[in-house]
Formats: structure tokens, sequence, C-alpha cells
């Protein structure tokens, strides 16, 4: 017993602050739902929380369908998150990942489209290949522009990201466009949507997530890349004086930053939605960012928090129908656990930790290239 | 021969021709720019506020992303107070008040993003993508719950101000003239709110204060300036003037709410600021940028050009001109922001000695 407790101590050092965080954002979340209980309908009701958070649980956990959609939504997060994380370890804040997420669901959905009746092992390889590239293309623009000018990643990512919402629409419209449907969106997928594994819905995307997990995590923690990637993001002077190229270090990470995101669209085109049409949602971005944030940029911390956000996002649907609770409570909960992450002051008050000896590193990072001061030289 | 004449012909028209089109181009943006100018103001009117919002907060040396989710939050609280009181206080008074509801809106936001970054110390960025999420799922799931079921209709708008039409006809001075006052209240006060600010940030003993806290908090914290004050101060200033944008978007401009309806402008302003080099008049410059490559995209569609321009303007798809404002910011800040250099101490947070 006691050589569990020593051995479960160092990761609970790592986990507890993020724990405590969702255990607080639930609570303060509840008492959201309460305060505007009394301005619906129904009228005021102290016990909505438990019912809404009842069928949260329901709809994501208690049954095997229900564990199918939370993995299914896990899936792309676990992209998604390893995209973010992995741009937080070389101090770069991907938020362009809803905009390389469409690039590369829209490349997969074209390209799964063309070879719609050529065997699976061939068409699902190109078109999760053409996800990967056209997410990695979008990913590189941002990079190459942060380490050649300086442009910082957070306004470029965004502003890349409206205009793939609109670009998308246009290529849907005008280039691609599918004969005979009512509205503008890619032909039939075919042979190349992934295989489903167990169930209605459980398709392979989500083994190709949990593998990529683990390689990520070799990629950061075995590789002389990784180490780069590790170096830039702590001390950008130091790697330099190392011998490494930060300049190029940025470009690339971006670029496999994207390619993770482009990775996230191509599963989630090839196993859940089979189209691309204007207005498919990418809540995947900000997902992404409260996921890798949550998971510490770890990879395993990214396991789990996907699981987590996974599981709001399959459970939502089902709480909105049954306790008319918006499922707009998912984002409330998210930006309360970046919050109560990014001010652990506040957990550390009411949980009463100590300070961690394990600083969260990642996120000290990130303002420091603001402003255009490029990532070889010193901040602020 | 002949063949070779109407060939040499052929290229000396082809050569000719991108010149052609870019003096047509011009001659073009000539007509219709002055008809423009009030249009302009009025879609680099948010973007302004906001990147008065980044100045301000910048230069005492706090970065704010979170200006997107400050206007949402503000755009919807205003829009709320309207809707509420409309039926009882008349158009006019409600939409008073909810342009008020909206500034403390965003003050209050502006307070927490402070306390946020100055106190607790947290990253700034962090803090700003928190209030970018909690405002799209805040004012998301308060219009679920509370407008959409209620099946009524806007807040309603102040109804613009209309320049006399032997003023507007003026040449030259008219179309000036009406592109400052061809407007609402709040897009009237922008250029007044830059002037102010531009002055206060360059000539008043508090913009001294905010500039030294931003370039070198710990000197300024040697001669006796109370950084964490200023700091306090200059964002939550910043913050109301976002809050003003909101009430514009929902207020003045609309009349309606949807979610998410700021749709990146508060990421725009960003990029207005480090474009006009954390100056107030130079961002505001740069909104009114953002806002011609705006208006460019409408007026094709409504007043095409004539001759060959006209038939390439028509051949680009209406998607290029909407992507245009984005792309121009993505292109400006790879061009102009290695040569712009932000306050020092921008995004640094500031710890007293031995309490670091």
């Amino acid at each position: 017993m006691r050589t569990l407790r020593t051995r479960l101590a160092p990761t609970w050092a790592v986990a507890s602050i993020p724990v405590y965080s969702i255990v607080l954002a639930f609570a303060v979340a509840a008492i959201v739902i309460i305060v505007s209980s009394a301005f619906t309908a129904s009228g005021f009701d102290p016990l909505l929380p438990f019912a809404a958070y009842g069928r949260l649980l329901a709809g994501s956990f208690l049954s095997g369908n229900a564990i199918a959609n939370t993995l299914v939504s896990a899936a792309p997060l676990m992209f998604g998150g390893l995209a973010v994380g992995l741009g937080l370890k070389a101090g770069l804040f991907n938020i362009g990942v809803a905009g390389q997420f469409l690039v590369g669901a829209f490349a997969a959905a074209v390209t799964g489209a063309s070879l719609a009746s050529a065997p699976t092992l061939v068409a699902m390889p190109l078109a999760m290949l053409a996800g990967a590239a056209g997410g990695a293309a979008y990913g590189f623009i941002p990079g190459y522009l942060k380490a050649r000018t300086g442009a910082h990643e957070v306004v470029t990512t965004i502003m890349l990201n409206s205009a793939a919402v609109l670009l998308l629409t246009w290529a849907v419209n005008d280039l691609v466009r599918a004969p005979g449907f009512t509205f503008p969106r890619t032909g039939e997928i075919g042979h190349s949507a992934l295989p489903v594994l167990l169930g209605r819905n459980l398709h392979l995307g989500i083994v190709f997530a949990v593998v990529t997990i683990f390689v990520i995590r070799w990629i950061l923690n075995r590789t002389t890349l990784g180490f780069e990637i590790r170096t830039v993001g702590t001390n950008p002077n130091a790697a330099r004086y190392a011998g490494m190229r930060p300049v190029l270090i940025t470009a690339l990470t971006m670029t496999i930053s994207g390619l993770l995101a482009g990775l996230a669209g191509a599963i989630q085109m090839l196993g859940v939605i089979g189209f691309y049409a204007p207005g498919i949602t990418a809540s995947v971005g900000f997902d992404s960012i409260a996921v890798a944030l949550l998971g510490r940029s770890d990879p395993i911390g990214i396991l789990f928090a996907a699981i987590l956000f996974g599981a709001f996002r399959a459970g939502a649907p089902l709480m909105q129908i049954e306790t008319s609770v918006p499922v707009e409570v998912i984002d409330i909960i998210q930006a309360l656990v970046i919050l109560f992450l990014a001010a652990d002051l506040i957990v550390r008050r009411v949980f009463r930790v100590r300070a961690p000896k394990v600083e969260i590193v990642e996120m000290a990072t990130v303002t420091g290239s603001w402003g255009g001061t490029p990532p070889t030289s010193s901040a602020g | 021969m002949g063949w070779h004449a109407t060939h040499e012909l052929g290229r000396l028209m082809d050569l000719l021709a991108i010149p052609r089109l870019i003096w047509e181009l011009g001659v073009y943006l000539f007509e219709v720019i002055p008809d423009l100018l009030p249009i302009i103001l009025a879609l680099a009117t948010p973007l302004a506020l906001g990147a008065l919002c980044g100045v301000l907060n910048e230069r005492s040396g706090v970065v704010n992303i979170g200006i997107e989710g400050i206007m949402l939050t503000a755009a919807f609280s205003g829009y709320l107070t309207g809707f509420v009181l409309h039926e009882t206080l008349g158009t006019t008074l409600a939409v008073t008040f909810g342009i008020g509801v909206a500034v403390l809106t965003g003050a209050a936001l502006g307070l927490l993003h402070a306390w946020l970054t100055v106190t607790v110390r947290a990253d700034q960025i962090i803090a700003g993508t928190m209030m970018n999420i909690a405002a799209f799922g805040v004012t998301g799931y308060l219009n679920r719950l509370i407008i959409t079921p209620s099946g009524r209709g806007g807040a309603g708008v102040i109804p613009p101000f209309h320049l006399p039409d032997q003023i507007a006809g003026l040449p030259l001075l008219g179309p000036i003239l009406a592109m400052f006052l061809d407007q609402g209240p709040i897009a009237m006060s922008v250029i007044v709110l830059v002037l102010v600010s531009q002055f206060a940030l360059f000539r008043t003993r508090w913009g001294l204060r905010t500039r030294a806290v931003g370039e070198h908090p710990k000197a300024a914290d040697t001669v006796g300036i109370d950084v964490f004050r200023q700091r306090y101060i200059n964002v939550i200033i910043g913050c109301a003037l976002a809050g003003l944008a909101g009430a514009y978007l929902t207020l003045e401009s609309t009349g309606s709410f949807q979610n998410g309806m700021t749709g990146g402008r508060g990421f725009i302003a960003l990029a207005a600021v480090i474009f006009g080099r954390w100056t107030p008049l130079g961002s505001f410059l740069g909104a009114l940028l953002f806002g011609t490559a705006t208006a460019f995209g409408i007026i094709v569609d409504v007043r095409p050009a004539a001759g060959d321009l006209g038939t390439l303007m028509r051949s680009i798809p209406s998607f290029w001109y909407a992507a245009l404002p984005y792309l121009i910011t993505v292109v400006i800040l790879a061009g102009v922001v290695g040569r712009s250099t932000p306050p020092a101490a921008d995004g640094v947070p500031y710890a007293k000695e031995g309490k670091g």
C-alpha cells in the first residue's frame, strides 16, 4: 500500500491542479445553471445541475453506445490536443487548429470522393495522407511567417481560420461541388471511409489517434527533434548557442502541428461526417486548446483530457434535450477549467494545495514572443 | 509579314494590359471611395475601438488577446439590456442604457483580465484565450436560454444622423464631413476618442506613466509610479472601449445578436495595433485600411467597374473579397511587424523584488 502511494505521488503532483480545476469548474458552472434557471419558463430550480450533469454522464459513459460516442468525439480532440500541445512545447500557440482541421477535412473529403470506388486499403490511406498534407501546408504558412518575419502566430492563425472558412466555402461552391445534391457539398467518399470496428460508429480513427499519442510522446522524449523542440520552447537563446536553429524548428513545429490538426479533420471526415459542406463546425479548434492546456501538453495528459472533453461533446446533446440546459455550458466549463489552470492560485487557495514543485513551464513561455520579437532573440 | 505585325501588336497589348488595369483600378477607386467613406468608417468603428483597447493595454505592458471575447460579451449584455427595456422606456433610452451596460461589462472584464495578468501573473495569452472561449460560451448559453425562446425582435437602434445634402454635396469637404458625421453616435465618437487617446498617451502625465510602466516597469517603480495601479487603470479603460465596440455591433450597426457575431474583429483590431505601431492614430489608420478592404468587397457587387477591369473583378468570386481583410491582415503582420517594436515590457508580468 505504501509503495503504491509513493509510486502515485509524482503523478498526483502533476495531475492534482488539473483535477481540482475540473472539480471547481463544474461547481462554478452549477451556480451558473442554477442562477440562469430563474430566467427560464420552467423557473428557479436549485437541483437542475444534478439533473444536467446526470444526463451528461448518461450520454457519455453509461451505455455501450454512449462510450462509443465519447471515444468518437475524443479521437479528433486527441489529434487536435497534440497539435496545440506540441506547439506549446516549442513556445508556439497554435490557435489555428480550427482552420487546419477544415483544410485537412476538405482535402480528405475531395481525395476520398475521387477514390470512392478504389479498394479501401488504397483509398483510405491516401485520403488520410491528403488530409495530413493539407493541414501541414496550412500550418506551414504561419510557421514560416513567424520564423521569417516574426508575425505572431496567434493573430495569423486566427486570420487564416476565417480565411479557410470563406475560401473552402468558395471551393465547394465553385470547384468541387458534387452534382445531384440540392446543396453544395463534395461527393460520397465510398470506400475511402474509415472502417467501423465495433457497433454503429466506433471507427478505426480512434486507434490511429491513440497510436499517434504514443508516437508523439516518443518523438518528444526520445528523439533529437523532440529535444530541440523542447529546448527552443524553454530557451531559444540557449538553443541557438547549442547550435540548434530555432527558426527552422519554429517553422517545422508549426508544420507538424498543422499536420496533426489536418489528421483530426481527416478522421472526422472519413469516420463521421462523410462529405464536406459549408458550415461544418470546427468546435474541435477551441476544444483542442482546452485539451492541451488541461493535459499540460503531455501526450498522456492529452489522452485523458481528450476523453473528458469528448465525453462533454458526446453527452451535451442529451443534456440539452432532457433538461434544456444549453449545450454552450460545455464552453463555459472549458473556459473555467482554463481559468483555474492559468490562475492556479485560486485552486491552491480553495483546496489548500501547496505551490507545486513542477511548474507548468509551457504556460509561461507563450506570451514571450508577442508583438514581433523573432524567436531567435530574447523576449522582454 | 502581316502575321508578324499582328503578333507584335498582340504582345504590346499584353504588356500594357497590367498597367492599364492598375490605372483603371485607380480611377475606379477614385470614383467610388468618396461615396464609400461613411461605410468605411462604420466598418472600421469596432476595429478602431478594439485597437484603442489594444494600444492602451499593451502600452502599459499587458497583452490582451481577449478583446474579441470582451467585445462579444459586451455586445450581448448591451443587447440584452436594450431588449429588456425597449418596450417600457422606448428605443432611445433603452439603447442608451444598453450602451452604458456594454461599457460597464467591458470594464468589468478588464478588471478580471487585469487581476489575472497583473496580480495573479497568469500567462496573458492564455488568460485572453480563456476570455474568448468563456465569451462564446456565456453569450451562446444566455442567448439560447433567454432571447431565442422569447421569439421577440431586436433591441432597436438609434437612427443615424444624416448630413443635409447641401453640405454632403460640397466638393472634397463634403465626403469627408459625411464620413465622420453621417453616422450613429458611437461611430461619430470614434475620431474624438482616438484623438483624445493620442493626446493623453503622448502629452499628459498619465500617458508618460503608462509608457514608462510598459517600457521599463522597474525604473518606473523606482521613481514611485505604482506599476500595478497604472496597469489596472489602463486595462480597465481599454476594455471599456472594447465594450463600446461591442455595443456598436448590436445597438448601432445591426440591432440584433447572433452567436459569435464579432467574427474575428477583435483579432483584426490587434493586427491594427501592430500596424499602427502601438499608437492610437496609427492603429486608427490600420482600422480604416481594413474597413476599406471590406467595403471594397461590398461595392464590387453593388457598383461594378466598367470595361476589362469590371470583367476581371466580376470573375473573382465574392468569397475571395470576403476573405480579403483577413488575408491583408496576415500580409501586413508579415510585412510590417519585423520593422515595428512593441513596448519593451509588453506581455511580461511585473513582480516586485523579493516577491518573485
